[in-house]
């Protein structure tokens, strides 16, 4: 890497009680987070969930109609896109069609009038830290979803600003070409340095790149967590059913029989109970009976959906395991591994001493 | 084979036929014609070679109306595109009563020429037209627009301006709605104004739109010419005499069909080098998605 190769000092981001409304629609809710300088955070949620909002109001594309945001330590609430010191992705990678690879890289330098040498010695830097130098002098229609790709984002680091934004920026490139740009991504901002949020509908993506995952649903913070904090211990059942290919299995407490209502009653509530698939195996002395339902054989692993009383839930096995549904099993599982939520509100119970003694025979 | 070459030809027959018998036959009928004299009576048409040609360099009305058909297309095709693209900008934003200003801005070409010219009229009339009433509330005096040699050209080609603008907007307002919105705030991220985005992004990309709206343009500032009829009738003195009224003129008022054939031949050569010159030279300046 050349000397000139962009540094960028990632800035810390808070959002304030941010709100936005669109008429009377409640897209946010008094949203509350920081993002630590120089971190990957990952705004998480299903479509609708307000996610791409808060970006565009991090970028200062859309107004919030409370709270206030900040950048390092200044408010900059109130400020242009252009002044907050970020750049961004866009989902469709916003190219000017009419301009070179060249041409689009240097956009913003050439409107703040930076001067041709300096200009020159960032594009080539750029240039060869994105692997464009061959395809400077092609128009945007003429590179592939991958390259468009790597133009936008060499457009975003080449100012050199503290943080950078994107927008579901892989959602249109193919399964393959999405892997790689994910480890690209990742190492990218590792090498800059830049505070990246990232938006992003596809929980694997934001567990796997992101230092810091902030979950959303229906315009609320849900959990902001570890990636693996955020899988070991959701808070809500919400996050449980989201996060996790499959997703944690949820049933009611009274599928586990006489277990079940020893927990409900020690808890004082009615109680859900999560397990996530690897925690529970087929084993010869399980306590659990059930059903195998279907049986999902995924090479590695085989995906078993098991009813057990009245609720299905996922259990994986080894893929040597040879399983058919309609077939009887008995299951076991560690009781630390049994998560358990308040029915009504949706919330984990933290387990006390008295609730795992509930499992005890 | 063979059978297909033939059902290729029956399914263009009827677009052959029309195109043949009211484009094609006719032009060529006139450029034969503008070779030969006029028939009267009993002394058919002769060949008289490029006679007809020069006697044009010697009217002193057609060169008359050559300048003022110059001056008239200078003005009217950078004006209508200018306005044209100005309106379209203005109702491209989102406001209130959007619709009602995007069909005020359309109404002038809904309109027949021939109504358009009456409702100028009424506007130029002296003393009681629209433009000298208000005029008459600054205090100052009534002005034949009309009547003076000076300002008779303008008064048609405004007309013909307010006619085409509204018309070339809509192709505007079309190819700005084609720009999505995400260049607008990847630019505003980088800094770019709204100058510098129209300068530097808006205006190459509806440059293919421009292009057409100039060819139409320029057929325009020669073929629409049913105002002057209404307005002024070429006068006074020939002062808003255009090419196609003067030959309308000849043709069918005075019969002198020779010379009209050959003025007619002298506006097609211009207008296609126009727009040949156009496309092949233009074309590569334009970005096509």
């Amino acid at each position: 890497m050349t000397a000139a190769h962009p540094s960028h000092h990632g800035r810390s981001i808070e959002l304030r009680g941010i709100s936005k409304r669109w008429d009377k629609v409640l897209a946010l809710n008094s949203v509350s987070l920081t993002i630590p300088a120089g971190s990957f955070t990952a705004l998480l949620g299903p479509s609708g969930c307000g996610k791409s909002t808060l970006l565009r109001i991090i970028a200062g594309l859309e107004a919030a109609s409370e709270g206030h945001v900040m950048i390092g330590d200044e408010d900059v609430t109130r400020r242009s896109p252009d002044k907050r010191d970020l750049s961004m992705v866009f989902q469709s990678y916003a190219l000017f069609p009419h301009l070179n690879v060249a041409e689009n890289i240097i956009f913003g330098l050439k409107t703040r009038k930076e001067p041709r040498p300096q200009r020159d010695a960032k594009l080539q830097a750029v240039a060869e830290l994105m692997g464009l130098q061959n395809l400077l002098e092609r128009k945007p229609g003429e590179l592939s979803g991958g390259q468009q790709q790597r133009v936008a984002l060499a457009r975003a680091v080449i100012a050199e600003r503290s943080i950078c934004l994107m927008d579901e920026p892989l959602s249109n490139l193919d399964a393959k070409l999405r892997h790689e740009m994910r480890v690209e991504l990742r190492a990218l901002q590792k090498k800059l340095g830049f505070t990246m949020v990232y938006v992003t509908h596809d929980q694997a993506e934001a567990i796997t790149m992101a230092d810091q995952v902030v979950l959303l649903n229906a315009g609320e913070v849900e959990q902001i967590d570890a990636p693996r904090a955020l899988y070991d211990e959701p808070r809500t059942t919400f996050a449980a059913r989201f996060i996790g290919t499959p997703p944690m299995s949820l049933f009611e407490a009274s599928a586990l029989g006489s277990i079940g209502e020893r927990l409900e009653r020690e808890a004082g509530t009615g109680l859900m109970l999560g397990l996530r698939p690897e925690a529970v195996s087929p084993s010869e002395d399980g306590r659990l009976a059930a059903t195998i339902v279907a049986a999902e054989f995924q090479g590695a692993d085989t995906m078993l959906d098991c009813r057990i009383g009245d609720e299905l839930i996922t259990v994986r096995a080894s893929g040597r395991s040879d399983f058919a549904a309609g077939n009887a099993v008995s299951l076991s599982f560690a009781p630390e591994e049994l998560a358990l939520f308040d029915k009504a509100s949706g919330a984990r119970l933290v387990k006390s001493k008295q609730l795992i003694a509930a499992f005890e025979p | 084979m063979k059978r297909d070459w033939i059902y290729a030809l029956l399914l263009l027959l009827p677009a052959m036929v029309l195109l043949m018998g009211f484009t094609h036959i006719p032009a060529i009928e006139t450029v034969i014609s503008s070779f030969f004299s006029t028939p009267h009576g009993r002394r058919p048409a002769h060949f008289v070679g490029l006679e007809n040609y020069r006697y044009l360099l010697e009217d002193d009305v057609f060169i008359r109306s050559c300048w003022n058909n110059l001056i008239y297309s200078a003005i009217t095709i950078p004006a209508s595109i200018i306005i044209a693209l100005v309106m379209a900008l203005f109702v491209h934003n989102r406001m209130a009563g959007l619709s009602f200003l995007r069909m005020a801005f359309f109404t002038p070409t809904v309109l027949p020429m021939i109504a358009v010219g009456n409702i100028w009229l009424f506007f130029y009339t002296p003393s009681f037209g629209l433009i000298d009433q208000i005029r008459g509330l600054f205090g100052l005096p009534a002005q034949n627009w009309m009547g003076s040699t000076d300002t008779v050209l303008y008064t048609v080609l405004v007309v013909a301006v307010w006619k085409n603008a509204g018309f070339f907007m809509i192709f505007y307002l079309a190819a700005l709605q084609t720009i999505p919105t995400q260049l607008r705030e990847a630019a505003s991220l980088e800094g770019a104004g709204r100058w510098t985005f129209f300068r530097r992004v808006t205006v190459p990309l509806i440059m293919p739109t421009t292009l057409f709206i100039m060819v139409n343009a320029i057929i325009n500032s020669v073929r629409l010419i049913d105002h002057i009829f209404i307005m002024t009738q070429g006068g006074p003195n020939n002062a808003s005499r255009l090419l196609l009224y003067h030959i309308y003129e000849v043709a069918f008022e005075y019969w002198d069909t020779a010379p009209a054939s050959a003025m007619t031949v002298v506006i097609l050569a211009v207008l296609s080098l126009l727009a040949i010159g156009q496309f092949f030279w233009l074309d590569r300046k334009v970005h096509y998605r």
